[in-house]
């Protein structure tokens, strides 16, 4: 901090001033025409709430909404992940009926809107898929039973798990196109002479993939597939739109129900701020250690 | 004494790039201890011909026929074949995400499907030979390259190949470091494996090869025995090519 200071100059001092300046007529200016009652000492409570009842905390809809953006985000992760392999070794297939489908799912979801995509694979794909396997009577059956923690744990509330689901699907679909571009990246930065080695001592073209190319490759990819997934924590909140309960469709309750705008998001702001920034100077740290060794 | 059978029959084969023609109307055969050095100016399609060998670049037309396999593009049996035929890189093209021990094992283990025990005695076995069995934990990229390509030569012969290719397998070595892989090459020699080796290295050619193979924009101008090529070579062209580099 204190060396920080000292490198500020006096043109760091006139630009810090004018923007104190103008952001405090703003505000001035809102305070005397909006007439908007801050209630900030209303938010930890629908955070973690007491109820009063039952004597206890609970985690009410903020928190709840986060918990279930990160359970989502964590498994449309591993999902995407393995889609996204999967269409980065089929850009990079010999046979090219593979490679043009790969390439025509990618360049379909790159041009098209994600909110678009997202009903588009919500209404043809995941809920077609929930109603096939009859995901919605099973999941209450679950949610009916006792002993159910485990399952509570690891998905939330049973009784939303089929929009759980879809939204994980969605998301996965939606991201693996963008995990599928860094894994083709990262396949065709393998020299190649590293496959014809591989050839040449006999492999076929998937132990060639599997012992030589894809090993080599991913390590390479880790670096931007962690940015991706802290993009995908951030698209997650797109989901609401298809009434996934995740933190972004909670603060729209929360809004509605206590109509504290300004509170409510910069809350949430806040709260994806924390996760996304928190990640990315973790996965910073790391990048750093695995490049000394 | 009848001439042992040959691994090698190439006759008639030509090959395009495009519209370019690499290889034109190659014949050779190679006997099965045979050592073949062959040389010529970059470009004259050396490299392109080895590689037809074992599959990396198919011919166009031509027959080309390996330890009794007919090699062409699409051939079910290439992969039989590709163990059979050991190729050693300029680049080396060691896998840098596995140990030098794992680079001989992982092609005995799962290509030959050999258990692990056996695969590991093997490939220390070849470490042994190829002098460096104390490196057998380190990861190429901690390695010197003339030791990289001593392990690259090892990996080929963990195969229990028949027939060893050399692609310029000194070219991308400092010169100190050259003559420990020229070594290990000359006692492979000695051991009767078959050989086609192409590189500069007239030192070693002289040593240990049985003929020697000139080429020149895309076809074999010369084949001969040593003794004749490098004392009265008899095109043109190939004594140039001796004097420009035996100049020094």
């Amino acid at each position: 901090m204190q060396s920080f200071l000292k490198r500020l100059r006096w043109p760091d001092y006139v630009i810090v001033a004018v923007l104190a300046a103008f952001f405090g007529y703003i505000w001035l200016s809102i305070e005397g025409t909006l007439n908007y009652k801050w209630r900030w000492e209303l938010i930890p409570g629908y955070i973690v709430g007491w109820h009063t009842g039952r004597e206890e905390y609970f985690a009410n809809l903020l928190l709840q909404g986060l918990v279930a953006t990160i359970r989502i985000s964590i498994y449309s992760g591993i999902l995407a992940l393995i889609l996204g392999t999967i269409l980065g070794v089929a850009r990079c297939s010999a046979n090219l009926t593979i490679r043009m489908l790969a390439r025509t799912y990618l360049e379909f979801l790159r041009n098209v809107p994600p909110v678009v995509v997202v009903f588009i694979f919500f209404f043809f794909l995941s809920q077609q898929l929930i109603d096939a396997l009859n995901l919605e009577r099973w999941a209450r059956g679950i949610a009916r039973q006792e002993d159910n923690q485990i399952w509570t744990f690891f998905f939330g509330e049973m009784r939303r798990f089929p929009s759980l689901v879809s939204g994980v699907i969605v998301l996965a679909l939606f991201e693996s196109a963008f995990v599928g571009e860094i894994v083709r990246a990262g396949i065709q930065s393998i020299p190649k002479g590293q496959r014809e080695a591989a050839r040449s001592i006999g492999m076929s073209h998937m132990q060639e993939l599997r012992y030589v190319v894809l090993p080599q490759a991913m390590k390479k990819v880790v670096p931007p597939l962690a940015n991706q997934f802290i993009s995908l924590i951030k698209d997650s909140s797109i989901l609401s739109l298809i009434s996934v309960q995740e933190l972004t469709y909670k603060t729209v309750e929360l809004v509605a129900s206590s109509r504290m705008i300004f509170e409510a998001w910069i809350t949430t702001a806040a709260f994806y701020f924390i996760v996304c920034f928190g990640l990315s100077r973790i996965f910073a740290r790391l990048e750093k250690k695995s490049e000394k060794r | 004494m009848t001439r042992p059978a040959p691994m090698i029959e190439v006759s008639n084969l030509d090959k395009f790039y495009g519209t370019f023609q690499a290889l034109k109307n190659i014949d050779l055969t190679v006997h099965q201890g045979e050592k073949v050095v062959i040389c010529g100016p970059s470009g004259s399609g050396k490299s392109t011909l080895i590689r037809c060998f074992n599959g990396l670049e198919w011919h166009n037309s031509g027959r080309l026929v390996i330890d009794g396999i007919e090699v062409y593009e699409g051939a079910k049996d290439i992969r039989e074949l590709r163990q059979e035929v050991g190729m050693v890189f300029q680049q080396f093209n060691l896998f840098p995400h596995l140990t030098v021990l794992e680079n001989l094992m992982i092609g005995p283990m799962k290509v030959r499907k050999i258990p692990k025990a056996q695969a590991e005695e093997t490939a220390r076995n070849y470490l042994d030979r190829v002098h460096i069995p104390e490196q057998a934990d380190k990861y190429p990229a901690q390695l010197s390259g003339g030791q990289q390509q001593r392990v690259a030569i090892a990996r080929s012969l963990c195969m229990e190949t028949r027939i060893m290719l050399f692609d310029e397998p000194t070219s991308a070595l400092d010169p100190e470091m050259i003559n420990e892989v020229l070594d290990v090459m000359v006692e492979l020699a000695e051991t009767g494996m078959t050989m086609v080796v192409v590189t500069h290295e007239m030192g070693f050619a002289r040593k240990v090869a049985d003929t020697m193979v000139f080429m020149e924009a895309g076809q074999i101008v010369e084949i001969s025995p040593p003794e004749q090529f490098f004392t009265q070579p008899s095109s043109e062209r190939c004594r140039l090519f001796l004097d420009q580099i035996l100049a020094h």
